[in-house]
């Protein structure tokens, strides 16, 4: 017995808070993603990632009225070409901000971090402007919706098995972009040494480009599948910066791999405490201890060796 | 810095070196402010504006810490706000203990501690209240408390040598625990509410106009001190050693100077500078809550010094009146543009404005005042109030 609880009840709840933190390090990860290419390859603080999600996120909710209004019959599919729009909404706002903004301010992260801030308020205000203060759910497809029974106690949420599935599928296509394509070998080569990589011939400027697009898209991605979990509002984007940012520094910037195994712990750890204490304090213990081990460890869990 | 051939030998004209206080341009930029806060102002506005900038003053503190801290050292923190609410909050403990004495709280179940530890059925002041009974340990505290945290963050992440988009995002991060640790703490801390309803400080009540009005003028005394203390640091040799920290931090270290000691200096000034500024602002205000200590307030007050110029006391002082104004303004009139209005003034500021008004004062306005016979000195173009550019 342990407090109030049986072994195998307490083991339910352990599968159940463990289940509960595997749905948080998919969140994790997926919000993670786009920045540890925005940030951890390019070196550029991007603050109006989390409005980029928001981006996302609102675009399937603009698919998801369009459909059910319009073509009802494609209803349970339009989650797939919403995740597509996404993207490319995303993808199309962020090659904007780069070509007017970032690209002049490469040398100054500071700066960046302050401009992208400004940029940031002004997408709120925007959303608040065109969708209304209030936060908008998705009404999800039918075969999202319930749990699937894994024993008598335990049981898991079809929407969440799924959000991971599809985190699974983009980290993949990300690692195969960045490690195993030439375009992934061309943003390497510029992120470790410009001035080099453009006198083999590699345009920076464009890989500079669409390296951030690309980050920007996997945000739109990310916000399209949070609307699945979670509803949406204009500065629902600035509750997750911080903690999306924690991830990146915390797994090493440089490092995916360190990005997804900091994902992991700092999500578990969350979970697992909120069982224990309320949610609140959980969120604080974790922060606290990755910020006091980012204190220990500055370079993060994992790191690159690269001479500059 | 301009002065980086200082390093050769031979003949070295002293006098740009001596870097007096201030210039005779300097001093009267200076009477030119006192003036402005402690006699225009009071004059020309009725009471509620009036304490709407001794509310703004108080931002300036944290404007001016920043200046030092990220304009002249280098050091961006994006976790002001939580020495600024620390500060506010050790103020607020002590006030609120003196509001909630045992006959004004008789009609709680647990008279003689605050309302709202009552209404989350704490029966006993916690520990950490205890010394706030004390005026002179409260005095202590608001600066002592925020430099402590100051110095622990400081001393984990510049001997380390942690700095630059690192530190900002660690002192965010600070920022953001500190205010879901205060939301979430609603009995120790008064919650999302903050500490309210505060009335007296050493039995003077602080709500009325006429105790309004000599709060501000302790504000406005205060900045103009504060104000000369940084000009102070900043004409120091330790001064001088932060922007050669800024522009070549290896090349200092290899002089063999402690690289991380002086960091760590001008970070826990500028949170101790911050600090005060929070108390005064409790004092003015009647409350403090966490809306002043998270991320959002403290990226704002990092706008207010890029404003009036990331380099200059002055501008930083000036930017944050008229952030604040334009803020107050546009709230009132257009709500909706106002979020259009400051993320457009961030990235206008780091695009078009790096210096900020201070910057646009020296290139376009100064040229012309300067022709003017005996207004600055004859020497005017030495030891100006704006140090030279970063070198980024």
């Amino acid at each position: 017995m342990i407090g109030d609880y049986t072994y195998s009840e307490f083991g339910s709840i352990l599968a159940m808070q463990g289940f509960a933190g595997l749905i948080l390090f998919s969140v994790f990860v997926l919000m993670a993603l786009g920045l540890a290419i925005i940030f951890g390859q390019m070196g550029v603080i991007n603050m109006a990632h989390g409005e980029f999600m928001i981006l996302g996120a609102y675009v399937t909710y603009l698919c998801s009225t369009f459909v059910s209004a319009t073509i009802p019959a494609f209803f349970p599919y339009y989650f797939f070409v919403a995740m597509i729009l996404a993207f490319c909404a995303a993808f199309a706002l962020g090659v904007l901000v780069e070509w007017a903004m970032i690209r002049h301010l490469y040398k100054r992260p500071l700066d960046t971090l302050l401009a992208t801030w400004g940029l940031s308020l002004v997408l709120q205000q925007t959303y608040r402007t065109v969708f209304g203060a209030r936060e908008v759910g998705v009404s999800l497809p039918d075969w999202l919706i319930g749990s699937l029974p894994v024993t008598d106690v335990v049981e898991v949420p079809i929407n969440g098995l799924f959000v991971m599935a599809l985190t699974f599928v983009i980290t993949a296509v990300v690692y195969l972009l960045m490690y195993r394509s030439n375009w992934g070998k061309r943003v390497r080569a510029v992120v470790q040494n410009r001035t080099m990589a453009g006198a083999v011939g590699i345009n920076t400027r464009m890989t500079d480009r669409m390296t951030f697009g690309l980050g920007c898209g996997i945000a739109g991605i990310a916000g399209s599948a949070f609307t699945m979990i979670g509803s949406t509002g204009p500065t629902s984007g600035q509750q997750y910066i911080v903690d999306t940012f924690l991830v990146v520094v915390f797994g090493g910037a440089a490092s995916l791999l360190g990005t997804i195994a900091s994902a992991f712990t700092i999500s578990q750890a969350q979970s697992t405490m909120e069982f224990f204490m309320s949610g609140s304090m959980a969120k604080v213990l974790t922060l606290l201890a990755v910020v006091g081990i980012l204190m220990l460890r500055p370079q993060g869990l994992f790191t690159l060796k690269i001479r500059r | 810095m301009g002065s980086s051939s200082h390093a050769s030998t031979g003949t070295l004209d002293k006098s740009r070196f001596a870097n007096p206080f201030f210039t005779r341009e300097g001093w009267l930029y200076f009477a030119i402010l006192a003036v402005l806060i402690l006699v225009v102002f009071p004059l020309t506005l009725d009471a509620f504006r009036l304490n709407n900038v001794g509310k703004y003053l108080t931002y300036a503190f944290v404007a001016l810490g920043l200046v030092l801290c990220w304009g002249h050292s280098g050091i961006l923190s994006l976790g002001q706000g939580i020495f600024f609410g620390l500060g506010g909050y050790c103020m607020a403990m002590f006030l609120k203990l003196e509001a909630s004495s045992p006959e004004n709280t008789a009609i709680q179940s647990t008279p003689g501690i605050p309302d709202f530890m009552d209404w989350n059925q704490i029966t006993e002041l916690p520990w950490f209240w205890a010394p706030f009974h004390s005026f002179g340990f409260t005095l202590i505290a608001i600066v002592a408390v925020p430099m402590i945290l100051a110095f622990v963050i400081g001393f984990a992440m510049f001997t380390r040598r942690v700095g630059g988009v690192y530190f900002a995002i660690i002192t965010q991060a600070i920022a953001a625990i500190l205010t879901i640790l205060i939301i979430g703490q609603q009995g120790y801390t008064g919650g999302v509410n903050g500490i309210t309803d505060l009335r007296t400080l050493l039995g003077w009540n602080i709500r009325t106009s006429e105790a309004q009005f000599i709060l501000y003028f302790v504000c406005a005394g205060l900045l103009l001190a504060s104000l000369l203390l940084c000009r102070a640091v900043h004409v120091s040799k330790l001064g001088r050693l932060v922007i050669a920290i800024r522009d070549k931090e290896d090349r200092v270290r290899f002089s063999g100077y402690d690289v991380a000691a002086f960091k760590i200096f001008v970070f826990c000034f500028a949170a101790g500078i911050a600090a005060i500024g929070g108390a005064l602002f409790t004092l003015q205000v009647g409350f403090m809550s966490p809306t002043f200590v998270g991320i959002v307030p403290s990226i704002e007050m990092v706008i207010f010094a890029a404003v009036g110029g990331r380099l200059s006391f002055f501008g930083a002082i000036y930017g944050t009146l008229l952030v604040n104004y334009a803020k107050s303004t546009f709230s009132e009139t257009f709500p909706e543009l106002w979020l259009f209005a400051m993320g457009g003034l961030f990235i206008a500021v780091v695009m078009a404005f790096p210096d900020g008004l201070a910057g646009l004062y020296h290139r376009h306005v100064r040229p012309h005042l300067a022709k003017i016979p005996g207004l600055f000195d004859r020497q005017s173009g030495r030891g100006r109030d704006v140090v030279a550019q970063p070198a980024e």
